[in-house]
């Protein structure tokens, strides 16, 4: 919701910070004006009035907060009871992005996909998994950014040289796996299937999976709940026969 | 006809990548200074949503944006369909604030 913040130099400077904070903390949209024209059109107007409203304020047909009666804005407000989706999701940067589709080829979580040129885009952002940055560390063009990530050049910060030959050292996942993870992992699982019926060593199996997952985890920054989530292997099979 | 504010302010609200007392900070210098400005809780919340205010922003060409690296912001705008035009945007993951605000003030 945007909330119209009417300032005045009546206004108590920490009580109007205040108030801007958890306005902005609970998500709602602020914008602060000492205009009465701006006021029309508002869903909501705070500001400190000690009950003595302007006449252009006097005449809004929507809810006002008076914060000389109301300190604390949020009791005036509908507060969601839903936890907020931290907004995490990979941004592309087309100045760089040579449409490799490595990324998309890497996100078991369909991210990422195709538009009507063919053009790779991120479709459904909310799929992405809080704090994982794989898909853009496996890009070799450092054209992924995550802007709520630690350090550049992935949270957005300028691609330098060094970066690049970091790029360039990268190991290409997608031709490691054949171009395709889909077929390389039911690929694979037929191998395994073919040499476990020989050798009937699960336990080695798992212990090698476990290695690799590991090492994965750290050279991506893959975070714990990511790897928990990963689809299983009936689902990715299911994907692939499609 | 009212005038739109020149100032976007971003309160990335949802994580720590800003440090705390910087945009803390450049919230308290704006608010303080009585200026009209616009602030959100977000801006990638805005960009996954395509939310059409980014549009309104992006038409604003005299519009400081306080948020975090350029390069994030500018490929947040055009992923919602708002490219940005000449804009500039001060980055509190990297300056200070006294530094933003002067930008912002044009002092």
């Amino acid at each position: 919701m945007t909330v119209t913040f009417y300032q005045n130099e009546a206004n108590d400077l920490d009580k109007k910070y205040s108030a801007l904070c958890d306005l902005l903390q609970h998500g709602h949209h602020v914008t602060c004006t000492s205009q009465t024209q701006a006021l029309q059109g508002s869903s909501i107007v705070v500001g400190e009035f000690a009950g003595d409203f302007p006449q252009d304020v006097e005449q809004l047909s929507c809810p006002i907060v008076d914060l000389s009666e109301t300190p604390q804005v949020m009791s005036k407000l509908e507060q969601s009871t839903e936890k907020p989706w931290k907004p995490w999701f990979p941004v592309i940067d087309y100045d760089r992005c040579t449409n490799c589709m490595q990324c998309m080829n890497f996100c078991l979580f369909g991210v990422y996909g195709l538009s009507n040129e063919q053009k790779l885009q991120v479709q459904t952002p909310q799929n992405c998994k809080t704090e994982c940055p794989a898909c853009s560390r496996v890009c070799p063009e450092a054209a992924i950014m995550f802007p709520k990530y630690k350090a550049g050049p992935i949270n957005g910060d300028e691609v330098s040289e060094e970066d690049l030959n970091k790029e360039k050292m990268k190991v290409d996942i997608s031709s490691l796996l054949g171009g395709n993870i889909y077929d390389a992992l039911r690929q694979r699982s037929e191998r395994a299937q073919s040499r476990f019926a020989k050798e009937r060593d699960e336990d080695r199996a798992l212990k090698e999976r476990k290695r690799c997952l590991k090492k994965l985890q750290k050279d991506l920054d893959i975070p714990d709940e990511v790897l928990n989530s990963l689809p299983i292997p009936k689902h990715l099979l299911d994907d692939s026969s499609e | 006809m009212s005038e739109k504010p020149k100032i976007l302010y971003c309160h990335c609200a949802y994580s720590r990548a800003v440090p705390k007392e910087v945009k803390m900070e450049v919230l308290r210098k704006l608010s303080d200074s009585g200026v009209n400005f616009e602030a959100v809780p977000d801006i990638c919340k805005l960009s996954a949503e395509k939310s059409p205010v980014l549009k309104d922003f992006a038409q604003q060409e005299d519009l400081h944006i306080i948020a975090c690296y350029p390069r994030a912001v500018k490929w947040l705008f055009k992923s919602a369909q708002a490219p940005l035009q000449q804009q500039k945007i001060a980055n509190m993951r990297a300056q200070q604030a006294q530094e933003i605000i002067d930008q912002v003030m044009e002092k």
